[in-house]
């Protein structure tokens, strides 16, 4: 199994510290359920051949030594579990990235927080974030309730609309991971995924840079007919191109759509062959997802996707 | 002394007093005999279809309420089965996505409101007036009314479904994936109204329940001397009446925003969807112990018999099933640990989850003292259910503790880790346990023996493919597989667990095919049964095997907390009901001290046309808001006619306080 989206390989400190009270559960609870099991193997065995002659009195001790250990044990576990959430808590930092991310049937708007507003950068289903940096999600959504939940940093929490949630979390080595919506949101619930990449602050710096900046102009006269079609054609009503005509707000933000590594909220790869495929029929892959069939001419799609792989 | 009240004193002394000795010559057989007859004449129930519509026999209807149930539990198991298939590789295309959330939604919905809590009270309702020694249940009418409710209630969901209108929001319905604003078409509707049905059913069965436990014991049965499955069946019923007028809100305000744009759950005009969470929560955690307690009180039932002793531990146990009935109540924020609810609150809710454990443990305790000092335990198959219980439901036990964390739930919540947990607890806790008591009680139900060989075969087989189905989801979840997906990518690397669980769930289909044939075959070739073929201790086996429409004659009394175990210290039985009506003996709470004669009604069609008309109405009502209003007007119609005064000697027998005049009675 590659594990990149795995509770018990953790990549960060908060799932680090969830893992470490996974294992303390795990092995107190399989003593338990060994003594138990062996108990009640025990005393089917001798039930079955009938001799024990234990009093009541001593039954009545047993059990009440079996009852007292069980709430020792269950004590341990609570305080186990009390001190691992208040050491969850223990990340909030103010000098934490802010990112805020907005759910929405069956995507994720992420957008990066600057205090001059134009230099906050925009993107969707895929988040960058530095190593070693406390990172703050402020969680939104837009119509049902979805849950970002990225396994190997830290557990879930809802996106509840008309209410405001936060995630605190922090990578510690680089790497890329998988999240995916943990709250059934409707019919694609299953398609709802986000890649995140935890990388040393300098890319992190540089590829928020890059982000930073409008859409590059496009060079040939082919990337120019792409984006011809992107902006008077139906994609603009729904995507934004930060730099062009096209503002749509209703779909995944698109200005620096070919640095991204999936398309379709982590359902397909993002490569010419796949991208061509899903602009051509998105109802094929995903089907129910709110993009419509654009219904553009081969030589169209061809300009679209020569425009699109521009978007870096 | 007034007159009067010297007859009163009278009447109770004689009505339902114990004969004075075994020598009574009330007793004698050839009387008795005639009072055999006379009770067949009374009680029987007419041929032909009306007669077996109108029926009032609570065994009749228990029966019915199984066997429909156990239909419901097909239909979920296919569902669950088709699920298995989709996800047996990734990016199957078995099922499309809207049928795969229809079918999900399905499953939870049936197995939870058309099998688990229908069957448990099911047994409740065919064995405690048995149990307690009472000739009929208490509102048998109102009993057979509730039967129809969830017979029609399961149907419309089913046709729904069949429309392509099944339900697809989870069988948790949250809005405002359910509301107006996304939840298209009538499914959530559906589903919705559907829970209105089970309700009502439920609180039928519920009263039904509670009166029989409170009023109809049979003398000399006082609280300390009910079986144990008595009293699970007693907390339920109490616990069913509390939790579902939370559920009775929730669906109902669901409906109104639906249907007629109340904002209750809508954020964007003041309402709240986290409450719909907490309401249905306030339901949904107790609902499983509803499921649960009946299989404990199975349980102990089973194992008492088999153990050839008491279960060990009689009040800690009855103390620990209300303990868990009560606690229960407190825990339902653990399903909501993910919303960003203040922490605080939620440490409490972990501390009452990981603490609920506590009853728990202590009945499995007592019941391993039991059969550590057992004579001569006999392993057939009942009892092979019930044993692997202590293997099976406490692995999901002991993972309810893991979720009970927050920080640990935050990353398991809503993954297939919590999907193996609760089959575990439901399975585990509850259908093992179920399976085992049906094949306990089937010859008191049929008169037959179910085939031992059948038996032991589907138990091993449903034990392996249960395991094998279940066990690879706590990893599946621990590698990040989220639930109700319709299906994930190769490269996620789950394709394996999933192919094993499938595996499995053939295995366990296979199972329950050997467990239908077994008592397909054994209704006609098993062996006879006789009364009491396991030798146990409470009185639903002092009767014949099927027992009489009457259930008991003469009725038992009891003296200890076996009777059938202790027959030395059994006093006469009750004499002094009139057989020529349907009598039964009302008697105080505590001490079950005799009180009255009470007449129970008998056939009727009319709780069937009432639950027609119940249903058209409910129906209606999620198409047109005006249908509240006409629909209502059949209801009206069918309830006069069911509660019509009758007229002459019939009146007399509903007299004030449904007191009897005497004279009339053998004597």
């Amino acid at each position: 199994m590659p594990h990149f989206q795995s509770i018990l390989h953790p990549a960060g400190i908060q799932a680090a510290r969830v893992s470490h009270l996974w294992w303390v559960m795990f092995w107190i609870c399989a003593a338990v359920w060994c003594a138990v099991a062996l108990g009640a193997a025990i005393a089917i065995a001798r039930g079955h051949r009938g001799t024990s002659m234990a009093s009541e009195r001593q039954l009545g001790t047993s059990v009440a030594i079996a009852g007292g250990i069980s709430v020792v044990a269950l004590v341990a576990l609570l305080f186990q579990s009390v001190v691992t959430g208040r050491a969850l808590d223990t990340l909030h930092s103010p000098d934490a990235l802010v990112i805020t991310v907005t759910g929405n049937q069956w995507w994720w708007d992420v957008q990066y927080d600057h205090p001059v507003p134009s230099l906050r950068v925009t993107t969707a289903n895929e988040i960058h974030i530095p190593v070693g940096r406390p990172v703050r999600f402020n969680l939104f959504s837009n119509d049902v309730i979805h849950s970002l939940w990225i396994p190997n940093l830290q557990g879930k929490i809802d996106l509840v609309p008309g209410r405001l949630n936060e995630l605190w979390l922090r990578a510690d080595r680089p790497g890329v991971f998988r999240g995916q919506c943990a709250e059934f949101c409707g019919l694609q619930h299953a398609k709802m995924a986000l890649v995140v990449v935890a990388e040393p602050s300098d890319d992190f710096e540089r590829w928020l840079a890059g982000n930073r900046a409008p859409a590059p102009a496009p060079i040939t006269p082919e990337q120019q007919r792409g984006k011809d079609v992107v902006e008077r054609g139906p994609c603009a009503m729904c995507h934004n191109i930060a730099g062009t005509q096209a503002g749509g707000r209703s779909a995944p933000d698109l200005t620096h759509v070919a640095t991204r590594s999936t398309i379709g909220a982590g359902s397909l790869p993002n490569t010419r062959g796949y991208l061509a495929g899903w602009i051509a029929d998105p109802q094929h892959v995903k089907p129910g997802n709110r993009m419509p069939p654009p219904g553009l001419r081969d030589e169209e799609l061809q300009a679209v996707l020569a425009y699109l792989e521009t978007l870096k | 002394m007034t007159r009067h009240e010297g007859d009163e004193k009278r009447r109770r002394d004689d009505a339902g007093r114990p004969a004075l000795s075994e020598n009574d010559p009330r007793l004698e057989p050839a009387r008795l005999d005639t009072e055999r007859r006379l009770l067949d004449r009374t009680w029987a129930n007419g041929r032909g279809l009306i007669a077996w519509i109108s029926d009032t026999d609570h065994k009749a209807i228990g029966r019915r309420f199984l066997v429909t149930a156990f239909g419901f539990f097909t239909l979920g198991g296919i569902l669950a089965g088709l699920m298995r298939i989709q996800l047996a590789r990734p990016e199957n295309t078995f099922l499309n996505p809207d049928l795969y959330n229809q079918i999900f939604t399905m499953h939870g919905t049936t197995m939870m409101f058309l099998f688990a809590v229908p069957v448990v009270l099911a047994m409740g309702v065919y064995l405690v007036p048995l149990m307690v020694g009472a000739r009929a249940i208490a509102f048998p009418r109102m009993l057979n009314y509730g039967y129809w409710m969830f017979l029609f209630g399961g149907i419309f969901l089913y046709v729904m479904f069949f429309l392509n209108t099944g339900p697809d929001a989870g069988w948790f319905s949250y809005p405002p994936l359910a509301g107006p604003e996304f939840g298209y078409g009538k499914r959530s509707d559906v589903w919705a109204q559907l829970i209105t049905f089970t309700e009502v059913s439920g609180l039928i069965v519920a009263t039904c329940l509670v009166c029989t436990i409170f009023k109809l014991r049979t003398p000399g049965m006082s609280l300390n001397r009910m079986p144990l499955f008595v009293w699970a069946m007693l907390i339920v019923s109490f616990m069913v009446i509390f939790a579902m007028p939370s559920i009775v809100i929730s669906s109902t305000c669901l409906i109104l925003d639906r249907l007629v744009s109340t904002h209750i759950y809508n954020q964007a005009e003041g309402g709240d969807p986290i409450l719909w969470q907490h309401l249905f929560w306030f339901f949904g955690h107790p609902e499983v112990y509803i499921i649960f307690l009946p299989a404990l009180g199975m349980m102990s039932e089973v194992i008492a018999t088999f153990s050839r002793r008491r279960v060990f531990g009689y009040i800690e146990m009855v103390l620990s099933m209300a303990a868990t009935a009560f606690i229960g109540f407190g825990v339902w924020v653990h399903h909501m640990f993910t919303t960003g609810l203040p922490q605080f609150g939620q440490s409490f809710f972990t501390a009452a989850s990981i603490m609920i454990v506590v009853p728990t443990s202590i009945q499995i305790f007592n019941w391993i003292a039991t059969l550590w000092t057992a004579r001569r335990l006999r392993l057939a198959t009942p009892f092979l259910y019930m044993a692997s219980f202590f293997f099976v439901f406490i692995i999901g036990g002991l993972t309810g503790v893991m979720l009970a964390s927050v920080p640990l739930d935050r990353q398991v919540h809503d993954t297939y880790f919590v999907v193996a947990h609760f089959h575990y607890v439901l399975i585990g806790g509850s259908t093992f346990p179920l399976l085992g008591g049906l094949f306990f009680w089937f010859p008191k139900m049929t008169g037959r023996m179910m085939s031992e060989r059948l038996g032991q075969a589907s138990f091993w087989l449903l034990f392996v493919g249960f395991n094998l189905t279940f066990f690879p989801m706590h990893l599946l979840g621990l590698e990040g597989m989220p639930r109700r997906v319709y299906t994930y990518q190769a490269a996620m690397g789950w394709e394996r667990l999933n192919l094993l669980a499938t595996l499995g769930a053939a295995i366990i289909f296979v199972a329950l095919v050997v467990y239908l044939i077994n008592i397909l075959v054994s209704l006609r070739h098993g062996a006879v049964a006789g009364d009491n073929p396991w030798g146990a201790s409470t009185l639903e086996w002092a009767t014949s095997s099927p027992p009489p429409p009457y259930n008991f004659s003469p009725q038992p009394t009891v003296a200890s907390r076996e009777p059938l175990w202790h027959t030395e210290l059994t006093p006469p039985p009750i004499v002094g009901l009139d057989p020529s009506k349907r009598e039964v003996l009302v008697t105080y709470l505590l001490d079950a001290e005799p009180d009255h004669r009470y007449p129970m009604p008998g056939p009727s069609l009319w709780p069937f046309l009432a639950a027609i008309a119940t249903s058209g109405m409910f129906v209606w009502s999620i198409f047109q808001a005006q249908g509240v209003v006409w629909g209502s007007i059949p209801i009206f119609v069918t309830l006069v006619g069911w509660f019509w005064p009758t007229k002459g000697k019939k009146a007399l027998q509903h007299g004030v306080h449904g007191r009897l005049a005497l004279g009339d009675s053998l004597s």
